[in-house]
């Protein structure tokens, strides 16, 4: 079977993460990684191709120079190759655009089965999945906590608002998975040093056959007018317990009129 | 005047609780419609509630056993209604998961330009403007579509009052000849507000707990503490992972966004990810034994304590107000 994962790099978010008021884009400067998210996403691509023989894991990620970092975590997890989409053209997608050149990238591969992140620590539209179907007419299996693939089908449960749905496909399909599917492996040294070797193919907007008027910023489907960072809160009281505690906050909340 | 479209889920037959300031929303931009997936022969009465709610015309594809198909029933059904109302000023949806799915697929349909989990919309000069937070409200973002008919998925809780009444005509769709390929759906685990709590996303009060709380069994004076106030219950992801409480409960940046007029953490510690999930309730309170915890740099009021002393007597000296 024919797996594609797909990733993103996107600021660490143990980090001060902002927003560029220049470019009214995220501030990419600061330390970047694999989305959490997708090191699960991975494990999940990886744990379809333990079960199934044969099977091969190609990563695929947009993104700057940079983001070939994370196509080599994923190959050092255990992915087998991948596909890095990277053009200067490409700077400042949107999630339509991003699904567009994400879906022209996908189209020739013959991937019966393609894993996404339910959505991105980032951008958080939790679009793109849903949106990359569509284009690619698959059936989508999306915020999956349970995945199960078998020769023909796809079955795991949907995370809903109220709950959770089983639900089912036939092959192809693209599937999004929640933070709940699996613990990501570690890579081990060997896995490191495998990955080094391992081929990625790097593609650009002639290689995706993209016009150049349909991408990036100046095209994007939606402009940002305005970005503002959100006042400081100022110091709030703070009290030892000194028995009264439950007591004295009861009273601040009642001043409040909060109860 | 153009149609603002929103997409209505049904809860059992009734129009879900974002249905009203949705409508409201939507009257701001244009003239409120909504749309419904019902099986055939159903639309009467739902029909009837939604004009109350401020939708003038009420478009109904009849579908049947929709509801065993995941998300591609509502595209057909909001790509059949842009084409029957001609005009079309925007399509509303609320940011559920399955709500906003069919709005980004109906996006890439109609060429729209996506806009997700906005806190606000208005119409102006320069067209309809879009309010979200970006990193867990540490920046507001405004932005408006460049090119096509916006597509936004709004927020649960974010926009007051109502529309005014109106008609609620029904206007039967053609959706036929729909090709998209669709998951089934095979079973259906879902409490519909089988608790009397309020929802996390709604509610005006909530109280969470992380794992300070220390057992499942204990994480229930989280709940206690719930109850006597009227508010949900929330929980860090330390919390969930420990099997405290339901995934769905979680708040923060992989889990729900709340903005509560009160917020209680109780035993967290208050890691930059919980933050950008709860930073923008308007009053912050904090129960935490540890001083140095992070959670008392957004704190409006904190208590350096044991929880499992400062709670009860919390819980105590609000009944006794209440009574
Ligand atoms: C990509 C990513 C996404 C994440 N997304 C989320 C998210 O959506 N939501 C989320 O919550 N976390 C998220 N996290 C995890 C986050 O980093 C923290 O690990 C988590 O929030 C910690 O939960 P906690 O505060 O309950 O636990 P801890 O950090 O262990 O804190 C427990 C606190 O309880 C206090 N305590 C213990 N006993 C008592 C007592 N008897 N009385 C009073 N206080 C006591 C301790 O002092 C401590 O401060 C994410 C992490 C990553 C990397
Ligand atoms: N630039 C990208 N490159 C590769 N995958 C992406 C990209 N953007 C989004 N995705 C995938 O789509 C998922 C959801 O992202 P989003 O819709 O942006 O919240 C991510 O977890 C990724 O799996």
């Amino acid at each position: 079977m024919k797996i594609a994962v797909l990733v993103k790099e996107v600021p660490d978010t143990w980090g001060d993460r902002r927003i560029d008021p220049s470019t009214k884009r995220v501030d990419r400067k600061g330390d970047l990684v694999i989305d959490e998210i997708n090191e699960k996403s991975v494990e999940a691509a990886l744990l379809v191709k333990e079960a199934n023989a044969g099977s091969e894991v190609t990563v695929v990620t947009m993104g700057p120079s940079s983001a070939l970092a994370a196509i080599r975590k994923a190959l050092a997890m255990g992915a087998d190759n991948g596909i890095h989409i990277v053009d200067d053209g490409l700077v400042g997608s949107d999630a339509m655009q991003t699904s567009a050149a994400l879906a022209a990238a996908l189209r020739p591969g013959g991937f019966e089965l393609i894993i996404t992140g339910n959505e991105s620590t980032d951008g958080r539209t939790a679009a793109v999945p849903a949106m990359l179907a569509e284009r690619l007419g698959l059936a989508q299996l999306t915020f999956l906590r349970t995945l199960s693939v078998t020769g023909d089908g796809v079955t795991g449960e949907r995370m809903t608002d109220e709950g959770h749905l089983d639900v089912r496909a036939s092959l192809p399909a693209l599937v999004s998975v929640t933070e709940q599917i699996a613990e990501a492996r570690f890579p081990n040294f060997r896995g490191i040093m495998a990955a080094k070797k391992k081929k990625v193919e790097s593609l650009g907007l002639a290689g995706l056959g993209l016009p150049a008027d349909e991408t990036g910023a100046e095209n994007s489907w939606s402009v940002v007018e305005d970005v503002a960072p959100r006042p400081a809160r100022s110091g709030g009281t703070i009290v030892k317990d000194d028995g009264t505690a439950g007591t004295q906050l009861a009273d601040f909340l009642a001043a409040a009129k909060l109860i | 005047m153009a149609y603002a479209l929103v997409l209505v889920e049904l809860a059992n037959g009734r129009p879900a609780a974002s249905t009203g300031e949705l409508l409201a929303a939507a009257a701001r931009l244009g003239e409120p419609a909504a749309v419904i997936v019902v099986e055939p022969g159903t639309a009467g009465e739902v029909a009837e509630s939604l004009g109350a709610l401020g939708a003038g015309t009420v478009f109904v594809a009849s579908i049947e056993n929709a509801d065993t198909l995941l998300v591609t029933p509502q595209v057909a059904a909001l790509q059949a209604a842009v084409l029957a109302a001609g005009e079309v000023s925007a399509v509303l949806v609320g940011n559920s998961i399955d709500s906003r799915e069919a709005a980004a697929r109906l996006a890439v349909r109609i060429g729209g330009a996506f806009q997700s989990d906005a806190v606000d919309v208005t119409a102006g000069a320069a067209g309809i403007l879009v309010t979200q937070q970006a990193f867990g409200g540490s920046f507001t973002v405004t932005a408006r579509a460049a090119k096509g008919t916006p597509v936004i998925s709004l927020r649960q809780g974010s926009v007051d009052g109502t529309a005014p009444a109106a008609a609620g005509a029904i206007h039967e769709l053609e959706v036929t000849g729909d090709t998209a390929v669709g998951a089934q759906v095979t079973a259906r685990h879902e409490q519909t507000q089988a608790s009397e709590r309020p929802s996390l996303q709604t509610a005006d009060i909530v109280v969470s707990g992380g794992r300070g709380l220390g057992s499942r069994e204990k994480f229930v004076l989280v709940e206690e503490l719930a109850d006597a106030l009227g508010a949900a219950v929330g929980a860090s992801r330390a919390a969930v992972d420990a099997g405290y409480c339901e995934h769905n409960m979680q708040v923060g940046q992989t889990g729900v966004t709340v903005s509560p007029n009160l917020y209680i953490a109780v035993g967290i510690s208050g890691a930059i990810q919980h933050r950008a999930g709860m930073q923008s309730a308007k009053t912050i309170v904090a129960i935490n034994k540890d001083a140095d915890s992070p959670i008392f740099d957004v704190a409006d009021f904190g208590v350096v304590g044991d929880l499992f002393t400062v709670v009860p007597q919390l819980i105590e000296a609000v009944k006794a107000r209440k009574s």
